[in-house]
């Protein structure tokens, strides 16, 4: 009887099984490794549909922190890779990995904090100066910690002042998770930390956190499509993911990227858009 | 407490007019954990009946070791699967990263020590109360096993249910196996993360609460069906 029981369940759960791989096994697909913001913001969840009904291409989004994201498509299980990190990015090409960089999408960072602003930064523009404010305050600070683009980006920000983090107090909370993490910790601590306009935008547990800095040259974000170079890659699905790519900086795509709003504001403007 | 009322409040609204996505999320949740639990259950069944069964060199250092495995911590299984399954891997060739499939694999080695574990408890119970009776039947070990394991069969269910329970509520290996991908490996945990990353936190306390009564709901139909009779 048992036995029975056990050889029924078990067929029964392998045919909902490859009933569930058999309907994604008729249809082309590519696996992208995103950085977060273009995912968690539903960007991605905007643009991508129309993509698919115009090409028959299926976008796997695997949504990871830049450093992740590069190192997913270092080992080979990426097709291609959308992130924001210059830095990391050149590293990635000077390897071999990637071939053709191209910047389809930018928009800004900023300092959230609490509404009270012990470290006085609001309404500044220089953003050295306001991460220099908060370490002197000794106010809260949380830290993405995480080698993402946004982390890399706070750790040139903090060397830009003169300051090293690691010598920080306990104020600074490094807490090794993604931008969400990282707001809803400082929502939760009443803390100041650095997130993409993006991730802002579309986060809906802020509490008492508002935008305090922005409007600093320095804190430009600028999002990159990076193609497989096939000579390391030759598993990879490098003509489907050109198709994306390509469609990314088509007029189309551009549009598609500048039309996404939330409450009635861009979250992200096409790279044809001038920069401040 | 207003955080709890509008998700209960959401979790109602999901389960009464939900959507395909969330019915894909579902599909896939109960397929990957049943599936998992399932050929957990398969393997730990007759394994952990064998170790209360038979006697051979080495047999205390397994039973501690299956006991040991049950805080086995899924990140680590998880980062194990993805190393193996990665395209540079040595499993790469099969290309299941991301798949459903690498999912299924992770969960079951997450499971088989739960099942092995409490059937291993059960059988040897049963094999003090009932083996020599067996033996001096004439019954040869790999004989008796089944006898066991029909006399035991509500707590073969329970440990079979306990690898359920472990899948089901499972997201750390299979978040780094399977990576979330929307319609194709996301979960309702892995789906429960990504809302709590983006600050939703109601929804991702009702698709909890839609998870939780799903479990329940699995549950007691297993009950049902395979009846709550105890062994004398």
């Amino acid at each position: 009887m048992n036995h029975h029981r056990f050889l029924l369940t078990s067929a029964a759960a392998f045919a909902l099984l490859s009933s569930m791989t058999a309907s994604h096994a008729d249809q082309p697909y590519i696996v992208l490794a995103s950085t977060t913001s273009v995912d968690n913001s539903g960007l991605l969840k905007h643009i991508l549909p129309l993509f698919t009904k115009e090409s028959g291409i299926a976008v796997h989004v695997v949504a990871l922190g830049t450093g992740q994201a590069l190192d997913t498509a270092r080992r080979g299980d990426a097709d291609l890779v959308l992130v924001h990190d210059p830095d990391a990015e050149a590293k990635f090409i000077a390897e071999g990995h990637g071939i053709d960089r191209h910047e389809i999408a930018w928009n800004d960072f900023v300092i959230v904090g609490p509404k009270a602003d012990p470290a006085k930064i609001k309404g500044s523009h220089d953003v050295v100066a306001g991460f220099r404010s908060i370490w002197n305050t000794g106010a809260s600070f949380v830290s993405r910690g995480d080698k993402s683009g946004t982390d890399a980006l706070e750790k040139r920000l903090w060397k830009a002042a003169d300051l090293d983090p690691k010598k920080a107090g306990t104020w600074y909370k490094d807490i090794g998770g993604g931008m969400g993490a990282d707001l809803n910790a400082a929502a939760a601590m009443d803390a100041y930390t650095l997130t993409d306009r993006g991730t802002w935008l579309s986060f809906q547990n802020r509490r008492d956190l508002v935008i305090l800095l922005e409007g600093d040259r320095r804190l430009l974000n600028r999002y990159d499509v990076i193609q497989l170079d096939r000579k390391l890659h030759p598993h990879a699905k490098l003509e489907l993911a050109k198709t994306f790519a390509d469609w990314l900086a088509s007029p189309e795509g551009q549009h598609a990227i500048g039309d996404y709003e939330m409450k009635g504001q861009k979250l992200f403007h096409p790279e044809s858009d001038p920069k401040p | 407490m207003s955080d709890f009322g509008s998700a209960v409040t959401l979790a109602l609204g999901l389960i009464i007019g939900g959507n395909a996505e969330l019915y894909g999320i579902i599909g896939l949740s109960l397929g990957v954990s049943i599936g998992a639990a399932v050929i957990a259950a398969l393997v730990g069944t007759p394994a952990g009946a064998a170790l209360a069964v038979y006697r051979f060199r080495g047999r205390r250092a397994v039973v501690v070791l299956v006991n040991a495995m049950l805080g086995l911590p899924p990140v680590v299984v998880g980062l194990a699967g993805y190393l193996l399954l990665s395209r540079s891997g040595p499993l790469g060739g099969l290309g299941l990263l991301y798949t459903p499939a690498a999912m299924v694999a992770v969960q079951s080695v997450l499971a088989l020590p739960i099942v092995a574990a409490i059937v291993h408890r059960t059988v040897e119970d049963l094999w003090a109360r009932f083996g020599e009776g067996f033996q001096v039947a004439g019954a040869t070990r790999l004989e008796i096993i089944p006898q066991l394991l029909r006399i035991g069969r509500a707590q073969i269910l329970t440990a079979a249910l306990a690898g359920f329970g472990r899948t089901i509520s499972e997201v750390g290996a299979i978040i780094i196996v399977g990576g979330n991908i929307a319609g194709a490996t996301r979960t309702m945990t892995t789906a429960i993360a990504l809302q709590t990353s983006m600050g939703n936190l109601p929804l991702a306390l009702a698709l909890g609460l839609v998870l939780i009564s799903l479990s329940l709901l699995f549950n007691g139909l297993a009950f049902t069906v395979a009846g709550q009779r105890k062994y004398p």
